[in-house]
């Protein structure tokens, strides 16, 4: 007979191993990294841009000129770039971000030479036809409107808005925003932007040498830079005076909170405990929030904490939806895991339990040749190096609890959290 | 082409292997053969209520999340109208692990009443979260019984109402444990770094010894077919207007499943498709706009959507999605759009086989459909459609007498119109 009452033995996770990318430098300024692993014969290749510097009077610039991308050229309309792209079986999508805004292109290797040459289109020639932008203008101003009456959206918009203030970080886009995009100003912003010496390639999958001459071959040769540079710049991060913001909704089942300050970001060296620190407090399923508030006290379905890095700083956030009848409850329970983490001593058992358990998912997040590539991504960007894996595994597996206690004590003040309630208080 | 090895234990577990050894990781997928249809109509939600309840401990282990987290583990599940999903990732070198907090539930749960009082509010949370505190978030409670009249697809699996959930008792749990979950009610996908001789000793080892327990036999009343047009309008505190137009379609084992599918691919994948060119684009009707098929394993739903416009009415915006069901009833499409969603087919079976996790429950919804061999050979089902067929299925289906249109009207308050 087994004895169903003891745990099977397991090991500790070791030897976590990242491929690192082929670098090279095209004529133009583009730096293009290869990631060259897999079986199926498929790539994923990402042109990212860094934004343009945040122009408070004109907010949406660096979101809608990415987001119009696939909306015509001066030789394809959008029609054209949807039916090339989707015949070849390829998936292309924009993606804006605080910091970037890339173009992401999925693409069976044999198909390449058709759909490589949509991207070079839209990368050089995009012209944000005055129909589709119109159409574009009424849609997202439509979908805010939907957006406008979810609980949790308007908690992050007044919590983002607060803590990093009139910068990208910080925009909720109104209705007015979109009304008065402009088409020149889009056309101007992608000329600065979208150039190569602005550009990294990124590239997963199954590279084969005539793939990659194929890709630099179309994204050199006919690709300038234009005659002014990108300026990639960003406003300093401004946290509003004011912590606390209630929008009251009468007919609310559910109250969004949404609660944390400014903290350090990626770049410094406290970073890596502090995230040992978030995921005890709400960083994965069986944390301390989730443990006390939904599975003690069945305040809510889900409860969860995180840290945002960007180059400029970083937050940390504590966000949940819970019973509008139990909203003040639920505060003084998150207060109370917080001062708890500032008095009292991490229990080794669960300390332990959560080294392993993040060590696991470092480990679970490296699925594919895909997932390589984005953690190259976080640590390029931010301007660090492979040490940083390292320094995070070792982090991971060493940090004291009574270096645990001094950063709580450090970054968790609960008095000067932010605290948003959309619902009823 | 995902390849793998299948046995079964005396006691009727069906065991898959994938072997992956690009992974340092290993995945266990159990799916239970239990979904919302086979609850009772009085005590709707169960099947949800219970996948909930499948992590409040089992007979030996108080806690099922802490020891895997422990190991490195994670784990999550999901209900559906027909079937119940568990699913671990971990790193490989402790499979065992899963193999022990999986079996132990299996074996039996703790039933304590405490998990079962929070869980029931948790759910009551989630009914909240996902269903009546968002605009439209009550839509499927609205629309599946506007489609189905004697088929439990009917309900929704969060279920019809809150008190479904707030009567569970623990005597009901205890009973729904009993009828579903057992061996021969379920199927085990172990993939990733493994090899197969490691799975089949560690399946002996820790399943071999829970007992067969009942096979459950599924009879449930079938839906007729619909010859009556459905309609039903409601006015919500909505911020625009929106139409839902279903259809009855065929069970995913129908022949014409795959004809079906690449019909909703021809409407609605992508923005090259005809409803988004045609209506968002073109005709400037909607802001977005949607069509898709549920893939239930009894007869599914094939469903239009889209918010139109505020200079459109309701009555302009259903005659413009007809317009365009008219045209695929009447003409052809060409060969190249066919082509089209054919080769789009192809290629997302070919990136799914990126993902572990996918490649298991892939292999587990096939089994449970008949073989998991079926996945290799999804994608020559699809290849082999033609445009007859797709023209065939669109005049089956589009029948103003087979569709249930659910429309929301949007009651102006001030925040709306800010």
């Amino acid at each position: 007979m087994i004895d169903r009452k003891l745990a099977p033995d397991f090991k500790a996770i070791e030897n976590i191993k990242l491929i690192k990318p082929e670098h090279t430098r095209l004529d133009n300024g583009c730096n293009v990294y290869c990631f060259n692993s897999g079986d199926q014969e498929l790539v994923r290749i990402e042109w990212i841009f860094s934004n343009l510097r945040f122009n408070a009077d004109k907010p949406l610039l660096n979101m809608a000129v990415n987001t119009m991308l696939t909306e015509g050229t001066s030789t394809l309309t959008a029609a054209q770039i949807a039916d090339q792209i989707d015949f070849y079986g390829a998936f292309l999508q924009v993606d804006y971000g605080y910091e970037n805004s890339q173009v992401t292109l999925y693409s069976l290797n044999k198909h390449l030479h058709h759909t490589l040459p949509v991207i070079m289109d839209i990368l050089t020639g995009s012209v944000f036809p005055e129909k589709e932008l119109e159409t574009f203008k009424r849609n997202q101003q439509q979908k805010l409107q939907v957006s406008l009456q979810k609980n949790d959206i308007v908690a992050r918009r007044d919590f983002n808005k607060a803590i990093y203030g009139n910068t990208i970080y910080g925009l909720g886009a109104s209705f007015d925003n979109y009304k008065s995009l402009d088409r020149n100003d889009m056309l101007a912003h992608f000329k600065q932007m979208y150039q190569p010496s602005n550009c990294s390639l990124v590239i997963a999958g199954k590279i084969e040498p005539e793939t990659l001459t194929l890709i630099k071959d179309t994204f050199d040769k006919g690709w300038t830079n234009g005659d002014t540079l990108a300026d990639t710049t960003q406003p300093e991060l401004q946290a509003a005076k004011e912590l606390f913001y209630l929008t009251e909704k009468p007919d609310a089942l559910q109250s969004a909170i949404r609660i944390g300050l400014p903290v350090i970001n990626r770049n410094h060296p406290d970073f890596q405990s502090l995230q040992v620190l978030n995921t005890v407090l709400g960083g994965y399923f069986g944390s301390r929030l989730m443990a006390n508030i939904r599975e003690d006290k069945g305040y809510t379905y889900g409860i969860g904490s995180g840290l945002s890095s960007f180059k400029q700083g970083g937050a940390f956030f504590i966000a949940t939806e819970v019973g509008a009848d139990v909203c003040k409850s639920a505060l003084t329970e998150i207060e109370k895991e917080i001062n708890l983490l500032k008095t009292e001593l991490i229990p080794d058992d669960e300390l332990s339990l959560v080294r392993n358990y993040m060590l696991g998912s470092l480990l679970g997040s490296l699925e594919n040749v895909f997932s390589h590539a984005d953690k190259f991504k976080s640590i390029y960007f931010a301007g660090l190096d492979y040490d940083y894996y390292d320094r995070y595994a070792s982090t991971v597996k060493n940090v004291t609890a009574e270096k645990l206690l001094e950063l709580a004590n450090t970054y968790f003040n609960f008095d000067q959290f932010y605290k948003v309630i959309v619902g009823k208080y | 082409m995902v390849k793998f090895n299948k046995f079964t234990l005396d006691n009727g577990l069906r065991v898959i292997v994938h072997e992956d050894n690009t992974t340092p990781m290993a995945v266990l997928n159990i799916l239970y053969d239990v979904g919302a249809r086979d609850e009772n109509p009085e005590q709707t939600g169960f099947a949800h209520l219970f996948e909930h309840l499948m992590f409040g401990g089992s007979v030996n282990i108080p806690s099922y999340d802490e020891p895997l987290q422990r190991v490195g583990g994670e784990n999550n599940a999901f209900t559906s109208n027909d079937i119940t999903n568990y699913y671990i990732t971990l790193p490989s070198a402790n499979i065992e692990t899963a193999f022990w907090l999986e079996s132990d539930r299996m074996l039996s749960l703790a039933f304590s009443e405490k998990s079962l009082e929070v869980q029931r509010n948790v759910v009551i949370e989630e009914f909240k979260q996902r269903y009546l505190n968002q605009p439209y978030g009550d839509v499927w409670l609205k629309l599946r019984p506007l489609v189905y009249k004697q088929h439990s697809y009917r309900w929704a699996t969060i279920g019809k109402t809150i008190k479904h959930i707030e009567d569970a008792r623990i005597e009901d749990v205890k009973a729904f444990f009993k009828k579903h979950y057992n061996p021969q009610n379920a199927i085990m996908v172990v993939g990733g770094n493994v090899t197969l001789e490691q799975v089949k000793q560690l399946s002996e080892k820790w399943f071999a010894p829970i007992p067969a327990g009942e096979k459950y036999h599924r009879n449930l009343p079938q839906e007729p077919e619909q010859h009556e047009e459905r309609r039903e309008t409601v006015t919500a505190k909505v911020p625009l207007n929106d139409v839902y137009i279903a259809f009855q379609m065929g069970a995913r084992l129908d022949d014409d499943y795959y004809v079906v599918e690449l019909l909703s691919d021809v409407l609605s994948r992508g923005n090259s498709s005809r409803l988004y060119r045609s209506l968002v684009q073109d005709r400037q009707i909607f802001s977005e706009v949607h069509a898709y098929i549920t893939s239930s394993l009894d007869k599914g739903m094939f469903v239009l959507e889209g918010k139109p416009l505020e200079n459109v009415s309701i009555e302009q915006a259903e005659a413009a999605l007809w317009e365009e069901l008219e045209k695929v009833k009447n003409e052809e499409i060409p060969a190249d759009e066919l082509t089209k969603v054919q080769n789009k087919t192809e290629s997302t079976m070919v990136f799914s086989e990126m993902s572990l996790l996918d490649k298991a429950m892939n292999l587990a919804s096939f089994e449970l459909l008949g073989d998991a061999n079926m996945l290799n050979h999804e994608t020559a089902k699809y290849l082999e459609v033609t445009t007859g067929q797709i023209k065939d299925v669109a005049n089956k289906i589009f029948r103003k007498d087979n569709s249930s249109t659910l429309v929301y009207l949007a009651e102006k308050t001030e925040a709306a119109l800010a």
